[in-house]
């Protein structure tokens, strides 16, 4: 079992723009509480009362002294949390607005009711206005029959002509009445259905294609407003004065059951897309219901439970077994293994004791504990992915840049070539020429689908960055996937992230005829060394507590830069160090010189022991390498990648290292410094970098890379200094990440060539440029069929990416 | 051809003019950011089928509050963002939401949808 718990602390990049970004959601008439500092009477309360009432946009608040707070109910167009702070310091008092607890978590729950009742309504739109649709095609039935036999006629659609011709003998046969009606009263009939479907069901495409046209833009729906409208009007004056067409040799030709069918697949498609979209952030929701309800918590001696948002930090919280832990924690009292997979991707248990941390959201599954609160809400591990998560699905990739500047001007375009084709056909068919140009035009405007082409990237980085979330992999956003995906080559630091960043005692060797044993030199070592802070004393210490030793207290400790440590224990002079400690303190080290150079070729660290100015023996710590790391690095070779580690040790233990990883390429002595250097010029030699480290030594490196990788267990400034952050402290994820990203480009690329692609032969079809050729002619309600899949097609490319097999 | 095909053509030809000119040449209304008692530069922008104002020019260093009152339960709009900033926010339907930011540089700053098929602009000036 595992015993590391990933430290997680994200913060924010702020870009050059900024040098604050606050942001808070605030309604309409919303309600804050600010707590006010320093109020001691009611003059206090009440002059704090006056000024917030005085306010402009404050409607009403109240101050309350024993709570020492100010409730305020304001008008957010006016006034702001902020604004309320400023104005209770002005009358002298402290303020400071409460920490914004769960803000993502909240605003992602929002959302997705948000969007579940979206999809409900196009749902329920589409369908009622589906069997309108079936009632419309019934009546247009008999108008079939008295039109003429050319393709003119009531019902102009030539797919709808031929649906109906396919139909008519059932239709006879079932309800021969329907042919009795007058065709003007089916007529009227119509037009009123259409009117509820396109006031009713379609009311939005104009309401908001109107909005956009005031104010000189356009967008999908004015291409949908403009469509059906021009059929709808087109036809209302068919049937209120067909004499109109009639006297200059036309037909009065009805759309009335296109511009419904229209709508129906248009709604459809967005209750399809909708649907698709929520689907596409389903691994950010997932993330959102880990944070349980309610938290057990020990006050005033009794346990109690309380909602999770009630919790305090420092608070002691009891958790049983088979429960999911409420909030980020250390734990004071009791063991457990905790199932952190929904977090860290890591599939078996951790092992939690005393002092370890916990996370909000995992579940307990053996014993029980008690842990005292640390992070809560915004600020808790699970808040820090949520809010990352946001942002990074929020991201553009570079990649988005022309699906923008195309759609930018897609709208204006097809407008015009709607109007071209009109034009052409009017002037060059030899019969019925306003029919074929009016269809021809109605089918342009219809099939354009600016839809995919916005959908086509945004889509991928959403799912593509809950996958990641699953598997433990936190990407920063569009341009750090796309990144990722282009890398060539991958720079490893060497402590801590291809070995475990601990060094352990590895050998103890006693010289021939010492009269010390092995306990008693590890125990007087381990005494002189508990006095040092260098890690390798560090390790030799951990060693000795390992094997239970008492350890005694040194005096004279003198700690020696690149030499070693010399002092007294128990009476006894020691020294502890390289063979220019021995040299400097004239004590032989030859007898163990082969050993010592043995052990550093494989990439060890030695350290003779004198006692008493005797060589008694000799130390060996090595930080070993993880695992996992020999068979991530082979996967990152497999994948095509150089990898290359760079380190700050010397060449023998970096390349002893080196060579039990199986990485090649191995850059020894470097310090934070160098390691910048040695990035930029892997980068100028064409190189697109990934650097993977954890520690704050690392940071510079990290930001330098094209792709910086914060691995498990990491520091802030690493994890903020880059682009992709892995929960889980192993190599695996460095693949695994590339590998999603690779993927993930894929279907960009995938879904922005289809969109794009869907346009460029879409449009000129339903122009009817295969009309010459072939006598083909795309009927609108085809077109509008056509561009509800399109948009779909491209969510549901996107949604593969769940299933990438990439762990 | 007859009287009616030169019409039409007229007529298509003038329809491309005026469509080209209304969507990409006719100005577009700047709308300044009204200065708060606090100092504070605030904008209320409707959203419905795009931001109205959809320009707003800002001065430079001072605090931007900018209200987003979203009249619509329309997907397309459900989300502002401004990726210059790293700023994503849900807009939740028929509220009103506010953002705050100070700009420390001048020119544009663009914000979109979600998908980014609606846009607005500040620009920011000293």
């Amino acid at each position: 079992m595992q015993t590391t718990t990933p430290l997680i602390l994200i913060e924010q990049r702020n870009s050059e723009h900024t040098a604050q970004i606050e942001t808070y959601a605030v309604t309409a008439h919303e309600k804050v509480t600010i707590p006010v500092k320093g109020m001691t009477c009611a003059a206090c309360q009440a002059r704090v009362q006056r000024a917030l009432q005085a306010k402009p946009g404050v409607l009403d608040a109240s101050v309350n002294l024993m709570l020492k707070n100010a409730a305020i109910t304001y008008d957010p167009a006016m006034t702001s949390p902020m604004g309320l702070v400023e104005t209770i310091r002005g009358t002298g008092y402290g303020a400071e607005l409460a920490a914004q607890d769960q803000t993502a978590l909240d605003e992602q729950e929002a959302q997705d009711r948000a969007q579940e009742e979206e999809y409900r309504e196009l749902r329920r739109k589409a369908l009622l206005s589906g069997g309108i649709g079936l009632l419309a095609m019934t009546l247009s039935m008999p108008l079939m029959g008295a039109s003429d036999a050319d393709v003119h006629g009531p019902v102009a659609d030539p797919f709808m002509r031929w649906a109906m011709e396919s139909l008519t003998p059932a239709i006879h046969a079932v309800a021969p009445w329907l042919y009795t009606f007058a065709p003007w009263v089916l007529s009227y009939a119509l037009l009123a259905l259409t009117l509820l479907v396109m006031g009713w069901a379609g009311g939005h495409f104009y309401v908001r294609a109107w909005s956009a046209f005031r104010h000189h833009s356009a967008n999908m729906n004015t291409l949908i407003a403009v469509g059906t409208g021009a059929a709808f009007f087109y036809s209302v004056l068919a049937t209120v004065a067909p004499e109109f067409f009639l006297s200059r040799g036309m037909l009065p030709d009805l759309y009335y059951e296109a511009v419904i069918m229209i709508i129906v697949l248009i709604l459809t498609g967005n209750a399809l897309e909708a649907r698709a979209k929520r689907q596409t952030s389903v691994a950010l929701r997932r993330l959102v219901e880990l944070q349980p309800k309610m938290a057990r918590v020990v006050r005033a001696g009794a346990e109690v439970d309380i909602p999770v948002s009630e919790v305090e930090s420092e608070e002691i919280v009891i958790v049983r077994p088979g429960e999911r832990i409420p909030v980020d924690g250390a734990i004071i009292s009791g063991t457990s293994a905790v199932d952190e997979s929904m977090v860290t991707g890591e599939s078996l248990p951790v092992e939690k004791q005393p002092g370890d941390r916990v996370i909000g959201g995992t579940i307990n599954r053996s014993g029980a504990f008690r842990y005292r609160a640390t992070t809560l809400g915004a600020d808790s591990v699970l808040g820090h992915i949520v809010k990352l998560m946001r942002e990074a699905q929020g991201s553009r990739a570079p990649i988005q840049k022309l699906a923008d500047r195309v759609s930018g001007i897609f709208v204006p375009i097809v407008l015009s070539l709607a109007i071209a084709t009109f034009v052409v056909w009017f002037v060059t068919a030899e019969t019925a020429p306003a029919v074929r140009a009016f269809g021809a035009m109605v089918a342009v405007l219809i099939i354009a689908c600016p839809c995919a082409m916005g959908l086509a990237v945004p889509t991928a980085i959403m799912v593509a960055t809950g996958r990641g979330a699953e598997l433990g992999i936190l990407l920063k956003g569009g341009e750090a996937l796309q990144r990722a995906g282009e890398v060539t080559t991958v720079v490893l630091d060497k402590t801590g992230t291809v070995t475990e960043g601990q060094p352990t005692v590895t050998e103890v060797i006693l010289v021939s005829g010492t009269k010390w044993s092995e306990r008693d030199l590890v125990r007087l070592v381990a005494s002189l060394e508990a006095s040092s802070e260098h890690p390798l004393a560090e390790a030799i210490v951990r060693h000795a507590r390992g094997l239970s030793l008492t350890l005694s207290t040194a005096e004279a400790f003198q700690s020696l830069t690149g030499r070693g440590a010399v002092g007294v224990v128990e009476g006894i002079a020691l020294a502890v160090g390289n063979a220019l400690l021995m040299a400097d303190n004239a004590v032989d080290s030859a007898p163990l010189t082969q050993a010592a150079e043995r052990l550093a070729a494989e990439g060890k660290t030695p350290m003779y022991i004198a006692i008493q100015g005797q060589l008694a023996g000799l130390i060996a710590v090595a930080d070993p390498i993880k695992p996992t790391s020999r068979a991530a690095v082979q996967r990152l070779r497999d994948l095509g990648l150089k990898v290359v580690m760079l380190t700050g040790d010397h060449r023998g233990t970096a390349e002893a290292i080196a060579r039990e990883a199986g990485i090649e390429r191995v850059v020894a002595g470097v310090l934070p410094d160098g390691k910048v250097a040695e990035i930029t010029r892997l980068q100028r030699a064409g190189e697109i970098v990934a650097m993977v480290g954890d520690g704050i030594n690392d940071a510079p490196a990290l930001a330098q890379a094209d792709v910086g990788i914060a691995i498990g267990t990491g520091t802030d400034i690493a994890i903020e200094a880059s682009d992709v952050t892995l929960m889980r402290n192993d190599l695996h994820g460095v693949a695994s990440a590339i590998l999603l990203a690779r993927r993930t480009m894929r279907t960009m690329k995938q879904n922005l060539f289809w969109a794009f692609i869907y346009n460029v032969v879409g449009i000129p079809i339903a122009a009817g440029i295969l009309y010459p050729a072939f006598g083909m002619l795309l009927s609108p309600i085809l077109a509008s069929a056509a561009m509800a899949f399109s948009s779909v097609s491209v969510v549901a490319n996107s949604l593969r990416l769940r299933r990438a097999r990439v762990a | 051809m007859s009287m009616m095909e030169w019409m039409v053509i007229i007529g298509g030809i003038a329809a491309i003019i005026w469509i080209n000119w209304y969507f990409f040449l006719a100005r577009q209304v700047v709308s300044n950011a009204a200065i708060a008692l606090e100092g504070i530069q605030e904008v209320a922008i409707v959203v419905e089928g795009g931001y109205h104002p959809a320009l707003v020019s800002v001065k430079r260093g001072k605090l931007v509050r900018l209200v987003f009152d979203r009249r619509e339960r329309s997907g397309c709009s459900e989300e502002i963002l401004f990726p210059d900033l790293g700023v994503r926010k849900f807009l939740p339907p028929f509220r009103k939401t506010t953002i705050e930011l100070t700009p420390t540089e001048t020119g544009d700053l663009e914000f979109t949808c979600g998908m980014s098929m609606l846009r607005g602009r500040l620009i920011v000036q000293d």
